[in-house]
């Protein structure tokens, strides 16, 4: 008869590999830290030199490229029903305005 | 065991669809006494009710009507969830079709009813070892069920029946696929069963069976009621 | 206690087997599930870290912006407001912004020119991003020509880039000196783009900027509470929709596994059958398919969380650039500050494990209640 593990042993086995790996992505987080601050503060130290406001993830269009800045009705350049030209739409909504002062 | 019969029945009645118009009385007032170590077989065409009594005897089904008493106990009225208890640790069955579970190997299904049991895990390995060992089918332990013939299968149910060491095994029409051979060598493990202090409780009709040494008892039935025996 | 873990590990065993009796079958469903959980936790990682990155490092961004409205559109402000607003009481400094866009057609891509307050930049002179160092492979004491919207080439010499973990922030961004600016622009003299102020105490944003909205009642006045909140909502809708589409997924997977474990064939009964004739309990077969949704479930989150991770703090999201990009051929080459809260794995495990499983457990109970007898019939 067989004499190999058992299936649960490897079945708990890999389960145990896989916690472990989910959390090694925590020891990895913590690891990296502290360069990874650092270089999150010379972002914010940049954004504060320049006047910067927004990420500059997405250049294709002037209000993908300052969602914050961008006048109230950039969203639509072309028409108000007019589908959007950017795929990048899908992540970027147009600003959302709240009440400003009174 | 003291005199009193180690399985009894009394009055036992049993109706498939009560009330509904599809109802079946399967058994009517049947009584029965059953000796521990004995080998008895329940004798009759298809239809007589036989393979209902085993499930009565065997505590797979309560009676409609009537009393169960193992060991002095009546456990006609139990809950299933006890009658799941006596049954794994007092009863091994071998179904008409063996019913292993295709796919998994002999081991695999040899152990099966220890299960939930959950006993130590080389102890349980070792008692399936053994158990194939004595069937001489201890070189298929690693093969799928569904490779092996008809003969290896049924000493694969038996084997599966006998991992729990009951006191009693329930064999259903045990020789209905077996050639002359194979069904010689079925009672020869009947006589080894016996002979090990097991209770054998068999249904049949065929004469090879009913007719052979080592039973000690043959309850001819028909039409869901006892009809006579020997 | 032991009997029980024992008694567990059996059924573990049995699922395994009933399982590698299909292994073609449940691997893929394995991998497809897996791989759904992985771009539900990558989106969620991605959408958590940006968020988390545009509050913090955004944090230092301007605190009040004040931009001339014409028409709808943003317009140039006159830079005479300028001594109007810095009369306003709580406001502290209060500056001329001058930033533009040129679409380089070479290349395709859209650059943002800006004239920075904190450094001087020689005339004639560019200090890019490195994003756009990196597309038209420029370096220090390289040049670059730039046509401008007036059909004249300007000659930049690249006098420096800004550092590359920056891009996030300003890959795009070409710093030239003024001069330069309105020349390449054709920028009036006597206006900037928008103005920044900033005020003495943070409390009074709103007292301030509703004293700047009616001392220039065309402007619109954009705090930096506003840009905060634009990004919170930008990431955290968007997110939101990405989730609730791969919920959809989600869900159709669900209703797979309840249709696996509800339409049991013949076969399957017959199994279920057999088991409780020789001595299972209801109990334990419903324990089997516990085990069978969980472990495929658990399993898949494991595995998904880890390589998502991976994908998003290790690769930078890769797969999901192309849909970051969009059309853009400038995209930041940025490294994610791992940010992972327990509330968002919490919330990744249970749209995905705990359904799986339940969908796989709820339908068999009917099938588990089956008479002990049925397979003597």
């Amino acid at each position: 008869m067989r004499t190999s593990g058992r299936p649960s042993s490897k079945v708990i086995a890999l389960l145990v590999a896989g916690g472990v790996s989910c959390l090694a992505t925590l020891v990895d987080s913590t690891v990296r830290r502290d360069t990874d601050l650092a270089s999150r503060q010379s972002r914010a130290a940049l954004v504060a030199s320049l006047g910067l406001t927004d990420l500059s993830l997405f250049t294709e269009a002037r209000y993908t490229r300052h969602p914050a800045m961008a006048d109230l009705h950039s969203a639509f350049q072309d028409h108000p029903a007019a589908w959007d030209h950017f795929p990048t739409a899908a992540w970027v909504g147009p600003p959302q305005w709240g009440n400003q002062g009174e | 065991m003291t005199g009193s019969p180690f399985l009894a029945l009394q009055g036992i009645a049993k109706i498939y669809n009560e009330g509904r118009h599809n109802e079946v009385r399967a058994l009517a007032d049947i009584d029965l006494d059953l000796e521990a170590g004995k080998v008895t077989v329940l004798m009759g065409p298809s239809g007589s009710g036989k393979t209902t009594l085993l499930t009565l005897v065997g505590c797979l089904a309560r009676p409609s009507a009537g009393r169960v008493t193992l060991e002095g106990r009546d456990i006609s009225g139990m809950p299933e969830r006890f009658l799941t208890a006596i049954r794994q640790r007092t009863f091994g069955f071998v179904f008409q079709r063996f019913n292993l579970i295709p796919g998994l190997t002999v081991a695999d299904n040899v152990m099966l009813p220890a299960y939930p049991l959950g006993r130590p895990h080389p102890e349980l390995k070792a008692r399936c070892r053994e158990l194939l060992e004595m069937l001489r089918i201890g070189d298929r332990a690693d093969a799928p069920v569904q490779w092996l013939s008809g003969g290896e299968a049924q000493r694969a149910a038996i084997a599966r029946a006998l991992v729990n060491d009951p006191a009693v095994v329930i064999a259903d029409e045990p020789t209905a696929n077996l050639d002359t051979a194979l069904t010689a060598e079925f009672i020869g493990v009947v006589e080894m069963l016996k002979a090990q202090g097991k209770t054998l409780i068999l249904t049949s009709h065929d004469p090879r069976i009913c007719d052979a040494a080592v039973v000690d008892r043959v309850v001819e039935m028909r039409d869901g009621r006892i009809v006579g025996g020997r | 206690m032991n009997r029980t873990i024992e008694r567990q590990r059996y059924l573990i065993d049995f699922t395994i087997a009933s399982l590698a009796r299909r292994r073609g079958r449940n691997l893929g469903l394995f991998a497809v599930y897996t791989l759904l959980v992985f771009v539900l936790a990558s989106a969620s990682l991605l959408g958590y870290g940006l968020r988390k990155e545009a509050r913090t490092v955004l944090a230092a961004s301007p605190e009040i912006l004040v931009q001339h409205l014409l028409a709808g559109r943003h317009d140039l402000i006159p830079e005479s407001h300028l001594a109007a607003l810095r009369d306003i009481r709580g406001i502290a400094a209060a500056e001329g912004r001058l930033w533009g866009y040129y679409y380089d057609a070479g290349m395709r891509a859209n650059y943002t020119l800006m004239v920075p307050s904190d450094r001087t930049i020689e005339p004639g002179t560019a200090i890019i991003g490195s994003a756009i160092a990196r597309l038209r492979n420029l370096g220090e004491g390289d040049a670059v020509h730039f046509l401008s919207p007036k059909a004249k080439m300007f000659r930049f010499g690249i006098a420096g880039t800004l550092p590359s973990e920056s891009e996030l922030v300003a890959a795009d961004v070409v710093l030239v000196s003024e001069a330069d600016f309105r020349a390449f622009f054709g920028f009036p003299a006597g206006m900037v783009t928008d103005i920044a102020v900033s005020v003495r105490n943070p409390k009074e944003v709103a007292t301030v900027s509703a004293k700047i909205s009616r001392l220039i009642v065309d402007a619109r006045v954009v705090t930096r509470d506003d840009i905060l909140r634009s990004y919170e909502s930008l990431f955290d809708w968007r997110q939101g929709m990405i989730t609730v589409l791969l919920a959809g997924a989600v869900l159709a997977f669900v209703i797979l596994a309840w249709d696996k474990a509800a339409g049991l064939s013949a076969e399957e009964r017959r199994e279920i059958g057999i088991l409780k004739a020789i001595g299972w309990e209801t109990s334990d077969v419903i324990a089997v398919k516990f085990w069978e949704g969980g472990l495929v479930s658990l399993g898949a989150f494991l595995v998904a969380y880890t390589l998502a991770y991976l994908h998003v703090f290790h690769f930078g999201g890769a797969l999901f650039a192309p849909a970051l990009k969009g059309w853009a051929t400038l995209y930041p080459d940025f490294r994610m500050v791992p940010e992972i809260s327990g509330q968002q794995i919490a919330t990744i495990f249970f749209l995905t494990v705990v359904p799986y499983t339940l969908a796989t457990i709820v339908p068999v109970w009917r099938a588990a209640i089956i008479d002990p007898d049925t397979v003597m019939r």
